[in-house]
């Protein structure tokens, strides 16, 4: 694995956890070219929390892949705790989020086929810890759901099924929280808890937490917000 | 590095879950293996039995065989016992009834079978018969037909035996030449009284020789073969019979082994198919995982080891079902076995199923499954993006290359010729593409053309061909497959019986006289004269053999180089010629021209059957030496003649010019052509017992054996096919089940919106009924193209459809699919409209 080959990192940790610099990202649809991010710049320092709104269709979720490294753009540059995420490959880019990232998601994404303490051993038996068991266990406490832990994601709640998939994001303790929706498929009260769970532990382990929403109350908790509409970033709110 | 360990743990976690489903999709290739480990193991098992009962299959240690009665006094003296068995085809007639049958009469004199037994029912009727005099052994067949018993008589020539003892079982003799020529066993001291024994009667003598454990047969052998070969005398050892056998017995179980592994084929599409559906519904979780930072190589790994698993039980069920199945077989192909097969497991059979099956179902699921290496992480956040450049991979070709390889490698395994192995991978791909394409462009013209002013559930259930994650082309292939072997059988046998019956028509010759000596032209005619029989072909018959062929003897033959020489057999064998000036209906000149013999100073030009002439390198005017019964005859070859032999009729491979063997010793055939069945019992009845000696042979005897003999080859045949059906079956009812809740959900949405179970009844019936039909007809569509292609290549008959074999194949397969697929529909439709809220 060449990841970490003095081509591929340079330390910049002091200054910034993730760095965009004139992000374009253009799709093929039929005959014509697509441009969903148009020459998107910002950066994010460690332990700061920063929410990117825009109505749908705006490219949040675009940009929010993008962070993460589960895309790659096509011009411009991403610096994800001083990883050049567009010079690395997709196996590579795997084993920066295995190291770095947790995601939260709309949909809660849990693998149906484990139960809920198995979809939390995931990130740690990745990263071979012996104590991935207790670990994950922890974890289940502290969302709540020490009593489901045998439980499949279908025997769970909606709001069940996000704090297992809260738990999971914080077991690798990742530098960065990428967040997508994740009270969009919740009910109010429940999205409310959610809230303050990720915010809670987001302050607790200090993380880095990056959150896509469309929700405005919510994008006002964070540090800082940027809007995007039409792949173009808008404006800079709350910083 | 692949992380196995953890790919193993994640396997192991998803199998809990998904487990059911995938033994779902390896219960396809269980009856596929099933049935190759049944026919391994059953091959395994007929060549060892061979191998110990060779002995009892020859029932001697060496047989010398020659159509003169010759004496080998010096091998009698050297071996311990000797036998002889004089045997020939003849008439029997049975005084209880007055019927009477073609049969192979044996006379023996003589402990024959050294080895084994002649097995009898009553047991002590062997020994009854060894006693001599007017005695006889009858096949079973025989008894059964003639409805005779032990204690009843039967008329062999001129000599009315008591019967002693039905023959349950002969030495090397198998069922389907007991049915094509049932013995009689006779004591050698009634031979003479018989008078079958005539000019013209072809005679077998076979003398057999028990020898002492110390005799080296090979260098006794070796000493001895040029003579024999002199005197036209073929030798049989154990060794040499054990060879034969087991030769043939190979390809027998090689072309089964063949039709088991079209039915693994048909097994793997479903496999294919199924973890088709089961990658797409992976697809999600395998997002997740890459956006935990799972390496697609991990991850393919997870699934890669529960196909492997599934695979593996697959197999071992399909092993342990053929170890059990080839229990079986014996029975089913009892007729056409020499030995009593001793039958044990064949670890060699297991092993190599197993593997078989793991390697296929592994290489089948490759393909689907080799999606999951594309999958982008960013189907978290946007589900459409699924797999990407899957197309493109060269992996993918690779594996289709493979699975190409692997056809191509297993079946020259089984084949041993490349030009089989070609035709076979070449059908076998060819049926694969055309049914996928009536697939695939049956959805794509659905899709495209299907018009909204048809009649609902028509419309719906068309639809539902090509609904998400359908099976509709492997369900089109492996049942469209199996119909087409099933077609091809119930078709090349119709052919070949319709073939033969064809001689019925018309003024086609139906019966056939031989054997008659000079004297008794005259009253067999009369006979005939007297039954209001026509005489179509009255045929006179001189045996003779080949001295030289263009100045060169036998000797001078065999000093050639290989690609000049002649087949030793064209200089042992005996020719039976007739003469005539014209061809008869059965021939047609392909060369030169029938050279008629006007004076003692002309040359005597012949006619040779074309096909005789090239395989012996003969041309037109080479000069052939006959030698006719110690008188020698020049000849030059005049032409050539293409001979139909399938019609009744007595067919040469060489005609001499009238006006030249008039005086030679002969014998006669006598044609003829009766209006019925019961005219040529009758006849045929007079015949033998004012003509004892005179053979007859009528077409309802040939179609007769021929449908017994087609009907026990198809029953085989029959049975190996069913496995291709019964993996069509098994796909049919995994898809079925794999698409259950997306069944019930669509059927929930229409009741919920007002549909009534009747309609929805109506869409299930007319889904299943398109499926079926459409694989049925595709099935049908090639097995006609395959009858068709071996009758006019391999058979050489012309073809002529049949519609009805034709709709009962298509009835029978749509109707199949349409039940099972109804079976399955109750229970969905019987699903609570509630469920779907709550799901």
């Amino acid at each position: 694995m060449s990841l970490f080959t003095r081509g591929n990192y340079f330390s910049l940790k002091a200054m910034s956890i993730l760095k965009v610099e004139n992000l374009t990202k253009t799709y093929q649809s039929a005959n014509r070219q697509l441009t969903v991010l148009d020459q998107v710049n910002f950066e994010v320092h460690p332990g700061e929390t920063l929410s990117i709104v825009g109505p749908s269709g705006s490219g949040k979720t675009t940009l929010l892949g993008l962070c993460a490294g589960l895309d790659i753009a096509s011009s411009g540059s991403i610096i994800l705790d001083g990883f050049i995420l567009e010079s690395l490959n997709e196996d590579q880019r795997a084993a920066v989020r295995s190291q770095l990232v947790g995601f939260i998601f709309q949909n809660f994404q849990l693998l149906q086929t484990l139960t809920a303490l198995e979809n939390v051993m995931v990130p740690l038996e990745l990263k071979k810890r012996k104590d991935a068991k207790q670990k994950a266990m922890e974890l289940l406490e502290k969302v709540g759901l020490q009593d489901r832990m045998t439980h499949y994601p279908n025997q769970l709640s909606g709001g069940e099924q996000q704090r297992v998939s809260i738990a999971r994001a914080f077991a690798n303790e990742p530098k960065i929280l990428f967040a997508d929706e994740p009270t969009g498929n919740l009910d109010t009260e429940t999205g409310e808890m959610i809230e303050n769970l990720i915010f809670k532990l987001n302050e607790d382990e200090r993380t880095t937490l990056i959150l896509v929403t469309h929700d405005l109350e919510l994008a006002s908790r964070t540090h800082h917000s940027i809007h995007i509409k039409g792949g173009k970033l808008q404006e800079a709110v709350n910083g | 590095m692949v992380d196995w360990g953890w790919s193993f743990l994640m396997a192991k976690r998803d199998l809990r879950k998904t487990g059911w489903r995938l033994i779902l999709f390896v219960s396809a290739i269980v009856t596929g293996i099933a049935a190759l480990v049944a026919v391994t193991s059953f091959g395994d098992n007929l060549s060892k039995s061979i191998d110990n009962q060779a002995k009892e299959m020859l029932g001697a240690d060496l047989s010398l065989r020659n159509r003169q009665a010759i004496e080998f006094p010096e091998m009698e003296e050297l071996a311990e016992a000797h036998a002889l068995e004089v045997n020939f085809a003849s008439m029997v007639l049975f005084p209880l009834s007055g019927e009477s049958r073609l049969t192979q009469v044996r006379a023996l004199k003589g402990n024959f079978p050294f080895y084994g037994s002649l097995e009898t029912l009553p047991l002590e009727g062997e020994q009854e018969f060894r006693k001599g005099g007017k005695r006889a052994l009858v096949e079973k067949t025989l008894l059964a037909q003639f409805n005779v018993g032990v204690g009843d008589s039967i008329k062999v020539g001129n000599v009315t035996l008591e019967i002693v003892g039905g023959l349950q079982k002969v030495p090397g003799q198998t069922g389907i030449t007991a049915t094509v020529a049932p013995a009689v066993y006779i004591p050698m001291d009634q031979l003479e009284a018989s008078g079958l024994v005539q000019y013209g009667s072809r005679i077998n003598y076979i003398h057999y020789f028990q020898l002492a454990p110390t005799v080296d047969l090979d260098k006794l052998i070796e000493e001895r073969e040029e003579a024999w070969e002199e005197d036209k005398v073929r030798y049989e050892t154990v060794a040499s019979e054990k060879e034969s056998t087991g030769r043939s017995f190979q390809n027998l179980a090689d072309f089964l082994g063949l039709v088991a592994f079209i039915a693994v084929l048909l097994g793997c599409v479903g496999v294919g198919s199924a973890v088709n559906v089961f990658v797409k519904e992976k697809l999600p979780s395998v997002a997740v995982l890459r956006c935990l930072g799972v390496r697609s190589k991990e991850i393919f790994g997870v699934y890669l080891i529960q196909i492997f698993i599934m695979g593996l039980i697959g197999s071992l069920l399909g092993a342990a079902g053929g170890a059990f199945l080839q229990f079986l077989l014996p029975f089913i192909f009892m007729d056409f076995l020499p030995v009593d097969v001793n039958v044990q497991v064949s670890w060699r059979a297991v092993i190599m199923g197993t593997v078989t099956g793991i390697l296929i179902s592994i290489l089948f699921a490759l393909m689907p499954l080799l999606k999951i290496r594309k999958v982008s992480p960013m189907m978290t956040l946007r589900p459409e993006e699924g797999s990407v450049g899957f197309r493109k991979d060269p992996l993918r070709w690779a594996v289709l290359g493979s699975i190409i390889l692997f056809i191509i490698g297993f079946s020259y395994l089984l084949l041993g010729e490349w030009e089989e192995t070609f035709w076979f991978t070449g059908f076998v791909i060819f049926a694969f593409g055309v049914l996928w394409f009536l697939a695939i462009g049956l959805m794509w013209g659905i899709r495209k053309f299907l018009p909204l002013s048809l009649n609902y559930p028509v419309r719906q259930a068309l639809s539902n061909l090509y609904r998400p994650n359908n099976q509709t082309v492997s369900l089109l292939a492996t049942i469209g497959l199996g119909t087409a072997m099933i077609g091809t059988l119930y078709f090349i046998q119709n052919q070949l019986l319709d073939e033969v019956k064809f001689a019925d028509k018309e003024d086609q010759p139906n019966m056939l006289f031989f054997d008659i000596q000079s004297q008794q032209v005259e009253g067999t005619k009369k006979l005939l004269k007297d039954n209001g029989m026509p005489i179509l072909q009255h045929v006179p018959i001189v045996t003779m053999a080949v001295d030289e062929i263009n100045g060169l003897t036998k000797e001078d033959n065999e000093a050639l180089e290989d690609e000049e020489r002649r087949s030793n057999f064209m200089y042992n064998r005996e020719f039976r010629v007739t003469y005539r000036d014209t061809l008869i209906q059965t021939e047609e000149l392909l060369a030169g021209s029938l050279k008629p013999y006007r004076s003692s100073t002309d040359s005597i030009f012949v006619s040779l059957e074309e096909g005789y002439a090239e395989r012996n390198k003969v041309s037109l005017g080479d000069e052939i030496l006959f030698d006719v019964q110690g008188r020698p005859l020049k000849t030059y070859v005049g032409s050539f003649r293409k001979v139909n032999f399938r019609r009744v009729s007595t067919n040469f491979l060489v005609v001499f010019p009238d006006n030249v063997l008039e005086n030679a010793p002969k014998f006669h055939v006598l044609i003829t052509k009766t209006k019925n069945d019961q005219q040529s019992a009758d006849l045929q009845n007079a015949m033998v017992r004012q003509f004892p000696n005179v053979s007859v042979v009528n077409l309802s005897m040939i179609v007769e054996t021929l449908e017994e003999i087609l009907d026990k080859i198809s029953f085989v045949i029959q049975f190996m096919a069913l496995f291709s059906i019964m993996t069509g079956v098994l796909v049919l009812i995994s898809s079925l089940l794999i698409s259950k809740f997306q069944r019930i959900r669509e059927n929930i949405l229409l009741r919920t919106i007002g549909a009534r179970r009747g309609t929805l009844l109506v869409i299930n019936t007319l889904e299943y009924l398109f499926l079926g039909g459409l694989a049925a007809g595709g099935g049908v569509l090639l097995s006609v193209l395959a009858s068709a292609l071996l009758s006019l290549y391999v058979f050489e008959i012309s073809f002529r459809m049949e519609w009805i074999p034709l709709i009962i194949v298509f009835v029978l397969i749509t109707g199949m699919t349409v039940l099972l697929g109804l079976l399955n529909s109750f229970n969905i439709l019987k699903a609570n409209t509630m469920d779907i809220l709550r799901s």
